[in-house]
């Protein structure tokens, strides 16, 4: 009882002055981020883009599913100045700011609906592999030895897995098994939630099932360089839990790398879902993804590169806006680090 | 060194047995076979088909076969025939007996083709797309590090950072459309789709004719898909080299008097590029998957179509064959990028 009391005693006073130490670190970092001109740029750029997609039925005016088929691969006359190659066969309709794709449905407002797309993937992602990855790593890092060899063994040989393969094949797997599943099981409803979602669920659960190797390592290796540190060492003798340490100790001290790492490979998972809406395997249609956009445009690309360049302009807009925000995290968070990956 | 490479062949083996396994299973588990259809083959055919295939065997026994036919020489009496069951990789001739090795398997969809004829055809066109791609990037990122890191905090730093973040910004799938709309269809440099190299290839996969007819072609998607690789080993020289020049050895260098140029090729640049030669081999793979979306978008015959449609059609022979040529890949790559880290940075001894 004594001991306990001594514990909480004594964690309880030096705990106070740590998370201040802890939370002026970080608002020393948000300040340099804010310096960053070119991160705070890409930050306000995520959060219209945020906005966008929220308020997608209001920014948008017209229906994104909506086949008005005898306004097929309309376009507007300021297209038609950007893009002089259309001019011999293109139908001039100024109703669609951006054009019309191939069925009639308005180019902008799906665009618009896209972003709902990328930038649920772009957060989630994350989200999934940082639980994974960082439970996996930090048990790896923490135990050592043997669990840390057999464990670390398996990441290498998912490592060599073509992660792109791999969840084509997982795609290949969920969208597959949907057709026949019971109802009132459990797969039941989750291809049932994963339809109310328009497909998204699945690409969460392939992208988070091969993007968490990445975080694993970093995790494991964070833990491993604070393990050994005074304090750790500390807080074993006052007689503090593993899972005390863990979370209490550990966490709190390779939060930083890890919040950069996944910044920095949000990108990454809005490519792969373009990609794998691209070939057929993200989002079902009507639900509207810049992948599939680009993927529909670009067997009409001759003859209506809007169909093709605006949803593409669209994604790299937000891949720029996510990097610029990373590198600038970065940059605040480790300024060491500068200019490199 | 020799044991250290011995080592890591075996771990290399295991790793690939591992993939192969877990494909294996995994393709097996997605419901549908290769013969289910929209509209139903007569159950006599799927009957006679999967007896042909041998796809009513027990799993275990179809994946042993499997390994055996890819694995293990076959010593035979028997010349190569032109029996889709029966085309091997490596068919040499010692005396009489031939030996033959490497048989991936008849394709189960394109019913004239086999696995190893997919290699052969598709295979080195996949392989020049990713060479030169990876030439582009070494090409476009050294240069562009080492001057931002020489000039660091100047408008050159700036411009070739610049250049890096939009490489990783633009993946294939935004600069691939683009790019043909830009130069195919409007200024109508280069072709919008194909490949200009054609069999008999030198080595089994290097074109043999370097000229426009080749090029026209290659450009665009080299381009394309070198671009995201140059901004990663862009920004990875720049750091490195931005370390290095700090180093204690590049003051004595200067302090002997040696001449600036002299410093920076002999001594800084050398060792900076260890760092960057430990990411060409994880590079290189990435290329190598990032052909198929590139093939998809500039229409061009090599494998990533095959990687695509072999699991949508349950086309198991090519799955495992596809797969399996990737995960060798990419760790033979990762073994070649750690005995050339052991060449450029002697301290490194692996034993």
């Amino acid at each position: 009882m004594a001991e306990t009391r001594l514990e909480s005693e004594t964690l309880g006073s030096a705990g106070m002055p740590l998370t201040q130490k802890r939370e002026s670190l970080f608002q020393d970092a948000f300040r340099r981020l804010l310096r960053n001109r070119a991160a705070v740029m890409g930050g306000t750029i995520i959060l219209l883009l945020i906005l966008m997609a929220v308020f997608a039925p209001l920014v948008a005016l017209k229906s994104f599913e909506v086949q008005v088929l005898v306004d097929q691969n309309k376009v507007p006359e300021w297209v038609l100045k950007v893009f002089p190659t259309m001019q011999p066969y293109a139908e001039i309709s100024n109703d669609y700011p951006l054009g019309a794709d191939r069925v009639g449905r308005d180019l902008f407002s799906r665009i618009v609906y896209g972003a709902r797309v990328s930038l649920a993937v772009a957060f989630i992602g994350p989200l999934i592999s940082l639980l994974i990855g960082v439970i996996y790593g930090s048990i790896s890092g923490y135990f050592g030895g043997r669990v840390d060899n057999i464990m670390m063994r398996i990441v290498d040989v998912l490592y060599a897995f073509p992660s792109l393969l791999f969840i084509i094949l997982l795609m290949a797997f969920f969208r597959s098994t949907i057709s026949d599943i019971q109802p009132g099981t459990f797969a039941y409803y989750v291809s049932k939630l994963d339809e109310n979602m328009g497909g998204m669920f699945f690409i969460f659960v392939g992208i988070g099932l091969t993007a968490w190797e990445t975080m694993a390592r970093l995790t494991r290796g964070q833990v491993l360089s604070i393990r050994e540190k005074e304090f750790i060492e500390a807080a074993h003798t006052i007689g503090a839990s593993n899972l005390r340490i863990m979370f209490r100790h550990i966490l709190p001290n390779i939060v930083g790398p890890l919040v950069v790492a996944e910044t920095l490979a949000i990108p990454g998972y809005i490519s792969t879902e373009t990609f794998l809406s691209f070939i057929g395997l993200g989002v079902n249609p009507p639900t509207p993804s810049w992948g599939s956009m680009i993927s529909d445009g670009s067997s009409v690309i001759r003859s209506y590169p809007n169909q093709t360049i605006f949803p593409a302009l669209a994604l790299a807009i937000t891949m720029f806006a996510f990097n610029f925000l990373g590198d600038g995290l970065r940059d605040a968070l480790d300024p060491r680090l500068r200019g490199t990956q | 060194m020799g044991r250290y490479i011995a080592r890591r062949l075996i771990y290399m083996v295991l790793v690939v047995l591992v993939v192969s396994v877990i494909t294996f299973g995994l393709m097996h588990a997605v419901p549908g076979g290769p013969f289910s259809r929209e509209k139903k083959l007569p159950a006599e055919t799927v009957k006679v088909l999967n007896e042909r295939y041998h796809l009513d065997d027990p799993l275990w026994k179809q994946y042993t076969t499997y390994i055996y036919n890819v694995l293990i020489p076959h010593v035979t009496t028997t010349p190569p025939s032109n029996s889709l069951m029966d085309d091997h990789m490596f068919n040499v001739k010692i005396g009489s007996v031939w030996i033959r090795w490497m048989n991936f398997g008849p394709s189960y969809k394109s019913r004239s083709r086999t696995v190893n004829d997919i290699f052969r055809d598709n295979l080195p066109i996949s392989a020049q797309l990713g060479t030169m791609a990876l030439i582009i990037a070494v090409l476009i990122g050294m240069p562009l590090g080492v001057m931002a890191a020489l000039k660091q905090n100047t408008m050159m730093d700036y411009f070739g950072m610049g250049v890096a973040i939009f490489g990783v910004s633009v993946p294939v799938i935004v600069l691939g459309p683009i790019l043909v709309w830009v130069f195919g269809v409007a200024l109508k440099w280069f072709p919008v789709s194909g490949w200009g190299a054609k069999p008999p290839y030198l080595l089994g996969f290097l074109p043999s004719n370097y000229n426009w007819d080749f090029f026209k072609f290659a450009v665009m998607p080299s381009v394309a898909l070198g671009l995201g690789s140059s901004a990663v080993i862009a920004r990875l020289t720049r750091a490195s080299l931005l370390q290095t020049v700090r180093e204690d050895y590049i003051r004595t260098a200067r302090a002997k008097g040696l001449h600036e140029r002299v410093i920076i090729t002999r001594h800084a640049l050398k060792n900076s590029l260890i760092p960057v030669v430990t990411i060409l081999g994880p590079l290189f793979a990435a290329l190598v998957t990032g052909t198929f979306v590139t093939e998809l978008i500039f229409g061009i015959p090599g494998m990533g179509k095959y990687f695509v449609t072999s699991i949508t059609n349950r086309d198991y022979p090519v799955i495992m064959g596809t797969i399996l040529l990737y995960a060798v890949f990419l760790v033979v790559a990762n073994l070649l990028v750690d005995i050339v880290y052991a060449y450029l940075d002697p301290r490194i001894r692996y034993d």
